[in-house]
């Protein structure tokens, strides 16, 4: 409990320093980017009262907090382009993103468990070297690409549903067909990421000497892997997982452009675009904290499996 | 005197990656009962052989002659699966580093508990009642506690009883001991060799110990077989070893044997 | 690294060449496309601007890869793309490398409060999407310039270079051989550069090309987005959104521009592995 307590408080403390960096970093640019959309009719008075009108003249610390706190209630200030309450804007978008990044997670979860199994087996023989090779192939194929060729096979020849037609999420059963095919795309290479990975902890758990043992006692191969080994790389591949989540929000953000879909990734690139501060450092938070919280479940999941993690730190 | 329990037979095993013999040939046998020690410095063979009894040489990863028979079961060319059901249920054997050895995410009771999962078709409830008397046999305080430990929870010397619990809880045959009490501190080291001669005495549990240290072969060990370069160099009763050593080697050994500790140990 | 040998860093004679099948795999692959990607800054088979009637020609004798919508020829637009891809990824590389050797070997060979602080930092930092970082950083800068492009993935990429120098640095730190050249009289940074920098190589190497293809990918995707290059200038990943608009009329822009790209990370990637299994690591 101590443990979770220490966890949730760095989780918290690390949001806070992050958000304070995007807050200030885009407070500094965000009142001259409101001046240059004024163009040729900002006259001294207008600035003036578009500087008031966007609350730039309180002291930050309030405005930081303010914002902060939409955070929980939602108003996280207007859209400059949409002029429009950037919670607004934005609630569906989260949760289209976070079902997609959930999804690509899924299937990595789902395919790269039992394919390492099967080329930890492998190991050492001609056919280490062919998975080498594919693995690092697959490694190569840039998400946006996958789903530049999924989208064109699947939706303009197949189709089987329509790029750039996302369904909207009341529809929950063809949205999520639709996901599926980003979704896919952005878990290939991270696939054989995983796979590699597992593969060399796998490796490294099979050599332990509490494997001897087992064998000693009289187990097989299965058992050893399965009363023994699993647990104990599942620690560092929970971990690893986690890490992944940073490369899915990466995928995420690229591929919801190739498949139109309208989520976080797409308004970001559109915002920055328009230079629409206020959205932007919304959707940088957001993602960030989907990311550092998806780390904070990884460490209290791995502290159930091994209590040793507890007493490591402090 | 009657068949002995193991008969090791000109054993000879070579890894791929090597250029010498790592047991060149090494004859030896263990009645009921009996413990024998096998002394050598590291690399001379010792531990090699007692995998090949164990079953737990690489077998893809070197050549090897030789015959190992257990109570008539030949060993060293038998079949996995065969050989499975000897692991643990014949012979139980215990490492040098209970730490390591020890599955670090599996609490002791469970760990003790697991040959009598492979081998028998005891209720968990019976499971459980064999693993606590195996954890007081080795004379751990509190078995109870023990048992739903996790492995990092234990001292050194507890987690090497518990190791001996294991090995030991479905009373095989054979108990072979690769250095045990190396990694121990001295006097946890002397307990553990009462224990493994108060378990000889009251069960009959045949032992084949390991260790490069002669002093401690002489408080457990019947007969002492000494090893050098793969193969054994002299072999006979401990004491007749320790008074009368013929091979200039065994001399070394003995000389290398700190003496006061040594003394004071053994008294 | 386990022990200090005054080894030469690129020291792969014939030998170990021979059965590190990756590494040659990876040198011949990449060393094709970067001779003909060099030959691209100087001379492409057509002018890749030039527009002409020959719209949508699947790939032929006379243009290999096909042309575009204009009639632009593919392959000399994948020659120049590659060469702006390849160029934006080397600076951006440069820069991350350098910052980040430079911090990492600073805090990591003389230890305290800095050291603290970067690793709290760069352990926070190497939890971010990469390509959020750059989209952050470039929206300050301003997107749209291939400079601000450089500036903001290069700045992304110090915390990782850091983090690995710095823990090669201390490590090296501790060991005897390099303590025993300081009780010599080597200056602090003679031993950072004569005595420690040659024997990170190896991972440093490794991380370079792993460095090398996530700028690559990042530079391409950013491009795609229309955040980094955009015209004139080209890029593989610009021109994949260029080629996504035409996929139907001419699929081939698409895969030839995507293969070309894929073939360029997979070709480092076999460096990397190379790189890595002469150095004995399993994983």
């Amino acid at each position: 409990m101590k443990y979770a307590f220490r966890r949730l408080s760095a989780l918290l403390l690390t949001m806070l320093i992050v958000s304070l960096c995007t807050f200030a970093a885009f407070s500094g640019i965000s009142g001259s980017a409101a001046e240059a959309r004024l163009g040729t009719q900002a006259t001294p008075e207008r600035v003036a009262a578009l500087r008031e009108e966007l609350g730039l003249n309180r002291p930050f610390a309030v405005r930081y907090a303010e914002w902060l706190s939409g955070f929980a209630t939602g108003n996280l200030g207007d859209s400059l382009t949409y002029r429009q309450n950037v919670g607004e804007l934005l609630r569906d978008k989260v949760l289209v993103s976070l079902l997609l990044s959930g999804m690509s997670f899924a299937l990595i979860v789902l395919c790269s468990i039992p394919l390492s199994l099967l080329v930890v087996r492998w190991a050492g023989t001609s056919l280490d070297v062919a998975h080498t090779l594919w693995n690092q192939f697959c490694m190569s194929v840039p998400p946006f690409f996958t789903g530049l060729l999924l989208s064109w096979v699947f939706g303009v020849a197949l189709h089987w549903f329509t790029p750039g037609a996302f369904p909207g999420l009341s529809r929950t059963g063809e949205a999520l067909h639709f996901l599926l095919f980003p979704a896919v795309a952005i878990a290939i290479p991270r696939i054989a990421m995983t796979v590699r990975m597992l593969r060399g902890t796998l490796l490294r758990e099979l050599n332990r000497d509490y494997v001897r043992t087992a064998i000693s006692r009289g187990s097989d191969r299965n058992s050893v892997l399965r009363r023994h080994v699993l647990k104990n790389a599942l620690t560092p591949a929970v971990a690893f997982l986690a890490q992944m989540m940073a490369e899915i929000v990466a995928g995420v953000i690229v591929v919801e452009q190739v498949f139109g879909i309208p989520g976080l990734g797409r308004m970001l690139v559109v915002s920055i675009s328009n230079r629409d501060y206020p959205v932007v450092q919304a959707i940088v938070v957001i993602l960030a904290f989907w990311v550092v919280a998806s780390n904070t479940a990884a460490d209290l999941i791995n502290v159930r499996i091994d209590p040793r993690l507890a007493l490591r730190d402090e | 005197m009657n068949a002995p329990l193991l008969t090791i037979a000109d054993l000879r095993v070579r890894f791929h990656n090597r250029d010498h013999d790592a047991v060149a040939g090494v004859s030896l046998s263990i009645g009921q009962g009996e413990i024998v020690g096998l002394v050598g410095e590291s690399g001379s063979g010792k531990t090699v052989t007692a995998m090949s009894v164990a079953g737990l040489l690489p077998r893809k990863r070197c050549d090897y002659s030789g015959t190992i028979l257990l109570d008539g079961v030949e060993l060293l060319h038998a079949d996995r699966r065969i050989l499975r059901g000897i692991q643990g249920r014949s012979i139980g054997v215990v490492f040098q580093d209970p730490l390591s050895c020890m599955d670090p995410l599996m609490k002791v009771g469970a760990q003790v508990e697991e040959t009598l999962l492979l081998h028998t078709d005891l209720s968990k409830a019976e499971r459980r009642q064999m693993a606590l008397e195996a954890l007081a046999a080795v004379e751990l305080p509190n078995p109870e506690r023990v048992y739903n430990s996790w492995p990092h929870e234990l001292s050194g010397g507890m987690r090497q009883r518990a190791c001996i619990a294991a090995a030991v809880v479905i009373r095989p045959a054979l108990l072979l001991l690769d250095e045990p009490t190396t990694a121990l501190d001295v006097t946890v080291q002397a307990q553990i060799l009462e224990l493994l001669k108060k378990l000889n005495r009251e069960s009959g549990i045949s032992m084949l110990f390991i260790s490069h240290n002669l002093g401690v072969v002489r408080k457990l060990c019947t007969r002492a077989a000494v090893m050098q370069n793969g193969v054994i160099v002299e072999e006979g009763d401990t004491e007749r070893v320790f008074r009368h050593p013929r091979h200039a080697y065994t001399r070394r050994l003995i000389d290398a044997i700190p003496t006061r500790d040594g003394r004071r140990e053994s008294a | 690294m386990s022990a200090l040998t005054r080894a030469s860093p690129f020291g792969m004679n014939r030998e170990m060449m021979k059965r590190n099948y990756y590494l040659c795999a990876g040198l011949a692959l990449t060393g094709v496309l970067a001779a003909v990607t060099l030959v691209g800054f100087f001379w492409t088979p057509y002018d890749s601007a030039a527009m002409s009637a020959d719209k949508f020609l699947p790939p032929c004798a006379a243009h290999i890869f096909g042309t575009d919508n204009f009639g632009r020829d593919i392959f000399s637009r994948v020659m120049e793309g590659a060469g702006t891809s390849f160029m934006i990824a080397l600076s951006t590389i440069v820069i991350g490398a350098s910052g980040g050797i430079v911090l990492g070997a600073v805090t990591g060979y003389f230890g305290g409060l800095a050291d603290e602080i970067l690793i709290r930092v760069g352990d926070a930092l190497t939890a971010f999407p990469s390509i959020l970082l750059a989209l952050v950083v470039i929206s300050l800068l301003g997107p749209g310039k291939p400079v601000n492009l450089v500036i903001s993935l290069g700045l992304v990429f110090i915390p990782g270079f850091a983090r690995v120098t710095r823990a090669a640095y201390a490590e090296a730190r501790e060991i005897n051989y390099v303590k025993s050249v300081r009780l010599m009289g080597a200056s602090h940074a003679r031993i950072m550069l004569v005595h420690i920098l040659p024997n990170t190589a190896p991972v440093l190497l490794s991380a370079l090309t792993i460095g090398f293809n996530n700028a690559v990918l990042a530079e391409a995707s950013m491009s795609y987005l229309g955040i980094g290059v955009t015209p004139p200038d080209a890029s593989l990943g610009y021109m994949l959104s260029e080629a996504q608009s035409v996929f139907g009329r001419a699929p081939w822009y698409a895969l030839s521009t995507g293969g070309v790209m894929i073939l360029f990370l997979f070709g480092v990637g076999l460096i990397g592995e190379g790189l890595r299994v002469r150095e004995g690591e399993i994983l």
